[in-house]
């Protein structure tokens, strides 16, 4: 594959004396989609948050097209703006509207115009179904249709990459499919995406790798039908039985 | 008797019982209007038929002395209630605005990140310690008697209103930081970390997710925290200051009767009632709105 995105090497996290990542490594090339998978408590937030500098790391490198991000000189606000973040609880802002939720980091994290940010908002709504709604707050929404402007929302940052947490968990099962089509449609689009979830069918059908997370690393990655279909890994192969 | 479980359904009873039925529907109208009449004029007739209820209201609520406390007549030596009352007010506003903007900043302090601002946090923090622990009566008579003796100049010169009102400003602005910090942290994690995870600076975050959503949750009970300031404007009166209630005190010693004091309490609930509905009326929407949500 081509130019690697994001570099996570060796990536330790410690909450107290509790060490949640023990060392990750996981690369992420531009136009893929990486599925995340493992227990729950197995560390995927934790990993999300730190990719994101959320989180300060206790250990390792992450690297953002090649550029170090523990660099001292780095903006941790300004690499944010690259890469956006959804939630398992969706997070929308509720005091907002829909349309002034997806506008807040456009407007104020990039000084864009708001008239020119606000065009392309309504197009992402309009992909969505949801332009009618735009003006809403977010409490009138369904859960399926507030993970969808979650999703807008992080888009219309036009970021280089897409951290997914767990975006269908906590939603009614009628209303997975319509988040699981979006994120589909975007990856056939060529986002690039690292997508924590425990959504086997879609991990099989949309990512091109899988990787496990186990006891806070990487235990196994490779090409999402030969790591889900033929498990190297008893631990992996446990855990996929667990899930089934 | 048998039931189900030993083989022998029977039929179970699913009426309400009969008292439950009598207060339903117009028998309930009927026994809220008997037992408000039965309490309060109970009430009513305890104070009235008292062996001292005739002697307590000619010294408490006689209308004659009332009138003659409200308007005052500094030739016999007592000053109007009613004008003290324009003491009391300008001291609750002023004391208010400051508070409010006092409040907010040690708030702030309080909640900072920045390494660089660890002193603050720690100034703040003992602050909020300090002067939600000692009495505001204390406050107000170690401002009230201390600066004076100072001998700085302007500071030390000013009127025992003036003392007071500073005194409520410095012990209310420790709850009221309270109060906003409360807010503050009352707003779920995830807000804070979407609004990062968009780009936006802490400051940015703070002004334009989490402080707006703080302030629906902090106003009732910052409404409470003034309607108390209001009342505590009467402290002001200990150091000499003739405002409400010190008239009515000077006119009880004057004219032996404290129908003065029943005066000054009217004038106060005239002031904290407006409020204290007001108050209740955003709760009561607050929660409608809570549970449309839900
Ligand atoms: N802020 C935190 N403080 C302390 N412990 C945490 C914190 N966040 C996560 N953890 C712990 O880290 C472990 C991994 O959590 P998480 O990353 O949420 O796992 P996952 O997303 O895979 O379910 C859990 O044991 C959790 O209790
Ligand atoms: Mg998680």
């Amino acid at each position: 594959m081509s130019e690697v995105v994001l570099a996570l090497r060796g990536v330790r996290k410690r909450f107290k004396d509790h060490e949640v990542l023990t060392g990750v490594s996981l690369a992420l090339s531009r136009h893929e989609v990486v599925c995340l998978i493992g227990a729950s408590g197995s560390g995927k937030s934790t990993l999300l948050r730190c990719a994101n500098l959320l989180e300060r790391i206790d250990g390792g490198d992450i690297e953002l097209f090649g550029q170090s991000l523990l660099d001292p000189r780095i903006d941790p606000d300004r690499v944010r703006r690259h890469i956006a973040m959804v939630f398992q609880s969706f997070n929308l802002f509720p005091h907002l509207s829909v349309i002034d939720n997806i506008l807040l980091g456009p407007v104020h994290a990039l000084k864009r115009p708001r008239a020119e940010v606000r065009a392309e908002a309504m197009e992402l709504l309009e992909r969505i179904g949801l332009a009618a709604r735009a003006q809403d707050y977010p409490d009138r929404l369904s859960g399926g249709q507030q993970q969808r402007v979650a999703i807008v929302r992080s888009l219309a940052m036009r970021p280089s990459l897409l951290l997914l947490d767990e975006v269908t968990s906590a939603l009614d099962p009628t209303l997975v499919g319509e988040v699981l089509d979006l994120l589909t449609d975007l990856a056939r689009q060529g986002t690039t995406m690292l997508v924590a979830t425990h959504e086997m069918g879609f991990a099989r059908d949309v990512a091109h790798r899988v990787a496990f997370l186990e006891s806070g690393r990487v235990i196994e990655e490779g090409p999402a039908r030969e790591v889900l279909d033929h498990p190297r890994e008893p631990a992996t192969r446990a855990f996929l039985e667990r899930v089934r | 008797m048998s039931s189900a479980i030993d083989g022998e359904p029977v039929p179970p009873d699913l009426f309400a019982s009969r008292r439950r039925r009598l207060l339903a529907g117009r028998g309930g109208l009927v026994a809220s209007t008997v037992s408000g009449v039965v309490v309060i004029g109970g009430l009513a007739a305890v104070f009235w038929l008292a062996p001292g209820g005739a002697t307590v209201r000619y010294f408490f609520f006689n209308p004659h002395f009332m009138w003659q406390a409200f308007v005052g007549d500094p030739s016999k030596g007592f000053y109007s209630v009613g004008l003290g009352l324009l003491t009391n007010l300008w001291i609750f506003a002023v004391a208010e605005a400051l508070v409010l903007v006092c409040g907010m900043l040690i708030a702030s302090a309080r909640l900072s990140q920045s390494p660089v601002l660890f002193p603050f946090r720690l100034l703040s923090t003992a602050y909020t310690d300090v002067f939600r622990g000692i009495p505001i009566l204390l406050v107000i008579l170690m401002i009230g008697f201390g600066l004076p003796e100072l001998n700085l100049g302007y500071i030390s010169n000013q009127s025992p209103a003036v003392y007071g009102c500073a005194a409520l400003v410095v012990s209310y602005s420790a709850y009221v930081a309270e109060v906003y910090r409360a807010g503050v942290l009352s707003i779920p994690h995830g807000q804070l970390l979407a609004s990062r995870s968009l780009g936006l600076s802490h400051g940015a975050t703070m002004r334009r997710v989490i402080l707006p959503q703080a302030v629906r949750t902090v106003i009732p009970p910052l409404l409470n925290d003034l309607i108390s300031l209001q009342k505590d404007t009467a402290l002001v009166s200990v150091l000499g200051a003739i405002e409400t209630t010190r008239a009515a005190q000077i006119y009880s010693s004057t004219v032996f009767n404290f129908s003065g004091y029943a005066v000054a309490a009217i004038l106060f609930l005239l002031l904290t009632i407006p409020m204290t509905r007001f108050t209740d009326h955003l709760i009561a929407r607050d929660r409608a709105r809570r549970l449309a949500g839900a």
